[in-house]
Parts: structure tokens; sequence; C-alpha cells
């Protein structure tokens, strides 16, 4: 096909043509920004947690009149809800992962060091690594002796007796990958304020319950303290999970009438509410991109059904002339193809300005290089399957035209 | 004139339909999409003050200094709250014209007759500068006074709402209402107050709050009855105490500070006070670094805290891009459209048409299509603002409403927005020359 005789014709709507590719240049920039934006959120919807998602409920309490023995009482309750049938793992915990509350503490790797190296999220409890079903990599899981009472911690924090805090921890691998890089962290020491604690073992993953930086989200640590109760998870089959809540929802309220749930769901349903602003914004943006894909296609339909009623005259001739009407179809197509090509170009640059701008001002990413041939690909093909209806009647116009007046 | 151009422009929309329809629906969808975001982007941005935001300030000392910093802080940022011994110092020196230390109370409180069950309300505890500081409006009776917060009065403010709860919207100043199981006289009654943001008390509440605040009692009345703080607590260190009194003895920050400065001489004497309570403590020892303080007014000190989350300007963005492409589109299909209309305009100019009067018919046209996509755009534009709560929190949804002028904005914007894009296609068409029109037909 020449291309000449497109260009010269072009020439003739230099105005309406630029329109279109200035559509096509704002569309391709937006859709490629807006698509990496999108894929950014579906990515951190679905953000490792590193535990038995489909597995696990988790119930929370709060006392209403005098409490009782609080440990004696957790006790009392871990054993009664081991004892539903169908339970795997209980353990009582103080936070769980997407929970959005969270204890956090600052890790040093030296007790005098003026600002912590990093900061994660402390899980307590007993039986934490094994309900939340997180695997361990490396070194060991935290046993019975490792494990102190809260109340004596906090007399140790109290008194500044290093003797009534743990000694032992269990890291994620994020966090081993930070203090100590490239090396085996099992067996060396990180403090948690002046407290020494001896990492004797590793987890594959086990996400934060509050993310505020996402290349922190895996930093968290399992310390041996004993909890008085107050809030439990429990693993189960994932079709067990509503009948096991119920029972376990029973055995609590018998084992203390005084205590009223302030939470019970399950972790699937912790995920869900976690993202649902990422999911929101996913939605948001994904309505966008088709309303201007849509538009932009409508907007090529309307511009070749003109161009073609504005040329009925020039098809007659060139019909009449001997061109077929594959030939007709063909022009039509490749004009379109032209303009896209224009089109995406100028897009290309304006997409990475776009980016830019939005990594100076939003800190994000930056745009990888893969968007941009799939953008094109995309705008040349809507372009095509746009220019298809009005090329049809193009190629539809009969030789005689030419002889008419119009 | 007009009429007729009306009717001209009648005409030639309905001899093309879908084309008409195509830029009526492009138009449509670009105002929505852009005005929808646009009203959410407002509602969480929008100054919740503007009359007086420029001349509150919230103050920040570094009482943690740079051991306390984060450790993915980098910059040199004081913490934005107030622990109890430097908010109770900054009152007693009380150096600004109007100015209240706060924090966030969830106290229970009993109806006054008999039979009626407790209900936990939330609230604030404040000293009596709070209410006129930040323009409270007041149903009944008034906020108290200072020597109400010197003698820990028991006396109260409640929200117009409580008042109908307890007292069945009557005028209750006088009467008593029982907090945390001791009585209080009420001396005032809110009328409708919730402002969004939150701006008094951005630490506690994240900028957004979906409940009214029900009750407000003297701060120091609060601190005596040891009414514990329901907002966030921060610490950088374990305090040595445990329990409320603990919480007041130790640097953790809680309480929430804002201070009237009327103008820029006042704000530098403030600042430059700050500076030397800093320079003061670091002298007795208790700081042991450089004076590190702020004091940035309630606009600032939003941004600061980046109440408005960066997905709503990023959507923002991309709405509005949206709406150029829809213009660009609309322009292109005008375009075309008017230039297929040569020959009528050589018939018009011949006839002896001045240009402005090809001038006045197009763009009666150009206008006719923006007015049908602008009332197309508002009604979407209602369906979006009532949908945004299926997607975005409830809190910020909740703010996103239709009001006038938003209504207005958006027939506004689709109208001149259509009428610019069918300015050159109206210069072109208008340039014509009448005999050669004629001639090649």
């Amino acid at each position: 096909m020449d291309i000449l005789p497109i260009l010269s014709t072009l020439r003739r709507h230099k105005v309406t043509a630029f329109l279109v590719i200035l559509e096509i240049a704002l569309t391709c920039a937006i859709v490629c920004n807006a698509v990496f934006l999108i894929i950014q959120r579906v990515d951190r919807i679905h953000m490792p947690s590193g535990v038995a998602e489909h597995e696990l409920v988790q119930i929370q309490l709060a006392d209403t009149g005098a409490k009782a023995d609080e440990y004696a009482r957790a006790q009392e309750d871990l054993a009664a809800l081991r004892q539903i049938p169908g339970v795997t793992q209980v353990a009582s915990v103080r936070q769980v992962p997407f929970g959005m509350s969270s204890n956090n503490a600052g890790i040093r790797l030296d007790p005098d060091q003026n600002k912590p190296t990093l900061d994660a999220a402390t899980y307590f409890g007993e039986n934490v690594i094994d309900a939340f079903g997180t695997r361990l990599v490396a070194g060991r899981n935290l046993r019975p002796d490792d494990y102190r009472r809260l109340d004596m911690v906090a007399e140790g924090v109290r008194t500044k007796n290093l003797k009534l805090f743990p000694n032992t921890v269990v890291i994620t691998r994020a966090v081993g990958e930070r203090l100590w890089p490239g090396q085996d962290p099992l067996g060396r020491t990180l403090y948690l304020g002046k407290a020494p604690l001896q990492v004797v073992g590793v987890l594959a993953e086990l996400v934060r319950p509050q993310i505020e930086d996402d290349s922190a989200a895996l930093f968290s640590l399992v310390i041996p303290i004993q909890l008085g109760g107050g809030q439990y998870v429990i693993r189960s089959a994932p079709g067990d999970r509503e009948r096991v809540l119920k029972a376990a929802l029973e055995k609590l309220r018998q084992n203390d009438p005084h205590r009223i749930v302030v939470q019970k769901r399950t972790m699937d349903e912790l995920r869900e509410s976690f993202f649902q602003n990422d999911r929101a914004m996913a939605g948001l943006l994904i309505g966008v991109c088709v309303a201007l894909l849509v538009v932009t296609a409508l907007g090529i339909v309307g511009l070749g059904s003109f161009w073609v009623a504005q040329r009925r005259r020039m098809i007659g001739v060139r019909r009449a002339l001997g061109a077929t009407r594959h030939d007709i179809l063909h022009y039509f197509q490749t004009e379109n193809f032209l303009l896209a090509t224009i089109g995406i170009a100028f897009g290309m640059v304006l997409a990475y300005g776009i980016n830019l701008f939005l990594m100076l001002h939003y800190e994000l990413p930056r745009l990888p290089a893969v968007y941009f041939p799939i953008g094109a690909v995309v705008l040349w093909l809507i372009g095509q399957i746009a220019v298809l209806g009005p090329a049809l009647r193009a190629a539809a116009v009969p030789p005689v035209v030419a002889t008419r007046s119009v | 004139m007009f009429n007729y151009y009306l009717e001209l422009a009648l005409r030639s929309l309905k001899r093309s339909p879908g084309l008409t329809a195509l830029m009526v629906l492009a138009i449509g969808f670009g105002v929505a999409a852009s005005m929808t975001t646009w009203s959410v982007f407002r509602a969480v941005s929008g100054d919740p003050i503007p009359w007086k935001s420029s001349k509150l300030f919230v103050p920040q000392i570094d009482m943690w200094g740079p051991k306390g910093r984060g450790p993915n802080k980098t910059d040199n940022e004081p913490p934005d709250a107030l622990d109890y011994t430097d908010a109770m110092a900054l009152m007693r020196a009380h150096r600004g014209k109007l100015q209240s230390a706060m924090y966030q109370i969830s106290p229970s409180v009993v109806p006054a007759d008999a039979g009626k069950h407790p209900i936990n309300v939330s609230g604030h505890a404040v000293y009596g500068e709070f209410f006129p500081m930040l323009d409270v409006p007041f149903l009944y009776g008034n906020g108290w006074s200072a020597d109400d917060d010197t003698q820990r009065a028991a006396v109260a403010v409640i929200s117009g709402k409580l008042n109908d709860k307890l007292f069945g919207g009557a005028n209750s100043v006088g009467r008593t209402v029982s907090i945390e199981g001791k009585d209080y006289r009420v001396v005032g009654v809110l009328g409708n107050w919730n402002p969004q943001p939150r701006f008094y008390d951005v630490v506690n509440t994240g900028g957004f709050s979906t409940g009214v605040e029900d009750v407000f009692i003297p701060f120091e009345r609060a601190i005596a009855m040891g009414i514990p703080n329901d907002g966030n607590t921060n610490c950088s260190e374990t305090p040595a105490e445990s329990g409320f009194v603990g919480l007041q003895r130790s640097s953790c920050i809680w309480i929430a500070y804002m201070v009237q400065l009327d103008d820029a001489a006042a704000v530098s004497a403030y600042r430059s006070w700050l500076d030397g309570y800093a320079k003061e403590q670091q002298t007795a020892g208790r700081f042991s670094w450089a004076p590190n303080n702020r004091l940035r007014d309630v606009p600032a000190f939003l941004d600061h805290e980046q109440v408005v989350p960066s997905d709503t300007k990023v959507s923002l963005l991309v709405a509005l891009g949206l709406l150029i492409v829809c213009l660009v589109n609309t322009a292109g299909l005008l375009l075309a459209k008017f230039l297929r209309r040569s020959s009528e305009i050589g018939v018009r100019r011949a006839l002896g048409a001045p240009r402005m009067a090809i001038y006045a018919q197009f763009l009666t046209e150009a206008g006719m299509i923006g007015l049908a996509g602008g009332v197309l755009g508002l009604l979407l534009t209602g369906v979006g603002v009532a949908s945004v709560s299926w997607v975005l929190p409830k809190d910020i949804a909740a703010l996103a409403r239709l009001d006038f002028s938003l209504l207005a904005l958006t027939l506004l914007v689709a109208v001149v927005a259509t009428t610019l894009a069918g300015l050159y296609p109206t210069f072109r068409a208008s340039r014509v020359q009448p005999a050669w029109q004629l001639k090649s037909n």
C-alpha cells in the first residue's frame, strides 16, 4: 500500500488528524499509567501473609466485671478450645496479621545504638507459629522453657531487671536479611531496647498487622511471652470454621460469662477489609480506563464515518479507475494505523512524563518498559476495530458515485 | 434571532442523531467522572474553618530528640502531638490570644432520670478557650470560663444530639448529667457542629471521623478525675510508671494543642517563645538537643499529616485526563461536522449573512450539545456520587455530597468546554469563501 497519497490526504485535514492523534496519545499515556497503578494495587491485594489464611478464625474478648486470674483463665480457655472437634491448633495472641492494631518495636544490633536499625511488629503468645501455620525455614520453634509471663516482663521493664525478659526470638527471613545481609541469622543476637534476644528460628513469611511501608510488610518477630488471654486464634479445616467459631464462643462463655465478644472473624475477612481501599482504587481506575478506551474508540468511529462520507466522491473515482473494494478497505485501515502510530509515539513520551511526575509527587515506582509495547498493541487493535465499520462502508461505495454530482 | 439559531441547530443535530448522541455521551461521561472525583477530593481536602484557619496554629515541640525518630524517618520532624509536661507548660505560659490543650475521652453517661441505661459517648477534654477559638456554634448556653478551668469545675458542654437523647431537645442549661459516675452541670448545648476533617485533633482521628463529638468537659477536671485518654498514645520509651498517672509523667505523646495567633508579629513572638522554652529545657537538662520546634497553621498541618489520601489525588488526575480526552474527542467530531456544511455556510453568506451570524449559529449548536452533555453528566454525577460509598471507605464516602455548587459547576464545565471545543471549527466554518463554495456545487 502506498503511504504517500494517504499522507497528502491527511495534510488537507491537518486539524482533524491532529485531534485524532492527540486523543490517541492522551489515551495511551493515561491508560499506560492507570494500568500500572492497577497492577500495583492488585499485587498489594495479593500480598503474601505467610499464614494459613483459609483455616483461621480470630476471637477477641473484653472483661466487663472484675478480672479473674487472667493467666489461669487463659490456660482453661486454651484447653477448652482445643477440645472442640475439628480444631487443629489454638493460640493466645495479642495481634493478628492484617488486624490493623499492632505492637511494634525498634530493633537494634547494639544496645547503645542511637536509632533502631528497623521497626518490626512483635507477636506475643503461646503456640503462635503452629497456630498461624507459618513455615519455619531454619532453626527451631519456641519451647515452653523460652516463655515468660507478660506481667513479669512488665515488672522487668519497671525495675529495669533484664533477667525477667525472654532470651529467645523467632524472626522472619525479611528481618534476618535486613539485619545481617547475606549471613545466617541463627544464633545471632538482636536488642529490643536493652534486652538481648537470641535468634533461634527463622520463618519464611509473617506479615504485620498494620503496614505503613510495603517494603517493611514482612518485618515481624515472634517473642516467647505468655499472655493473660483476651484474644485467641483457632485453626481448623476451612469448611469447619463456622461451626468451630460458634462452638468456641459457647466454650468461652461457659469459662467466664463476664466477658463480651469484641471481635469474631475469619482471616479471610481480615484480609478483605484490610485491602478495601486498594480494591476501591483499582476498581475506580479500571472504570476510568474502560471509559477512556470506549470514548477513544467512539471518537475514531465518528471521525472515520465523517471522512468516509466526505470522500464518497474520491472513493467512487478510485473505484471507477479500477481500485478493488479491498484496496479501499485497506486504504482506511492504513490511514488509521498511521494516525495511531503517531499518536502512540507521542503517547509513550507523555506516559513517561506523567510517570516521572507521579514518581516525584506520589512516590510511585518507575513505569516498567514492558507497558509500552503492550499499550501500543492495545491502541492499534482498538483503532483497527473502530475503523473497520466506516472502512467497510467506504468499500461498499459503488463506482457509479463518481459520475453523479454530490 | 436566537430562536432561529436554536431551530437550525436542532434540525442539524436531528440529521445525524448517532453522532449527536456520541458527542453528548462523551461529554456526559467525561464531566461525570471528573466531577465525581472532584466532589470526593473537595470533601476531603476542604478547609473546615476557612475564615480562621490561617490564624490557628499547632505547636510541635521535640521532646524525644533525635533518638526518638523511627528508623524510617530521615527528616528531623518533631513528634506531632504533645506530652503532658509540655502541654501544661504551654497552657501555663498562655502566650496566644486563645489556646487549648485537648485529649480524646470516651466516658459513660448516665441519664439523670433513673431507669435508662448508661451510654458510651465520645468527646474531648478541653479548656474553655476552645469554644471561642474554633467559633463553635451554641444552641443553648455557652462554654465555661477560665475560672471553671482552674477550679476544675464539674461543668459540661454536650452536643445537640446528646441533648435530644437525654433531655428530649429542651434547653438543658443548668441541668445535671452524670459522666463517669459524677454529676456535671450542663453549661452549653452545641448546635450542628461536625467539622471535617477534624482539624483540631488530627492525630487522634486521622482527620476524618463518622462519629459526632457528644461531650466536652474541662481538661484539668478530666485529669483530676482520671478519665483516661481514648485516643492514640505514642511513646519513644516505656513509661516508668503504669496507669494514667504514669502516662502523665512520661514523655509519651497523647495531647493535641491549638493556639490562635492573629498576626505575623504574634506568630513570630510565639515561635521565639517556643524556642526559648526548648532552650530552657535544654539548660535544665531535660532535653539534650538543640530546640527543634514547629508552628504550622491548620492548612499546613493538615498537609503535613497527609490528611488527604494520595489515592484521591491520583484518581482526580486520572478523571481530569478523561475529561480532556472527551473534550478533544468532541472537538474533533464538531470540526468534522461543521466543515461538512461549507455549502450551507456558502449559501447563507451569499444571501448576506455576516460572519458574526455564522459564529452565533454554530456556537449555539455547540452550546446545545454542551448543555445536553452537561445534563447527562449531571445525572451521571448524581449516580457517581451516590455510588462512591461502594468503592471508597465509609468515612470518606460519607462526605462526598451532591450540592448546588457542584451541580452548577458540572453544567458550566460542560457548556464552556464544548463552546471552546466548537470555537475553532466555527472559525474555520466562517472563513469559507461563499463564491468558491457555490461554484463547486
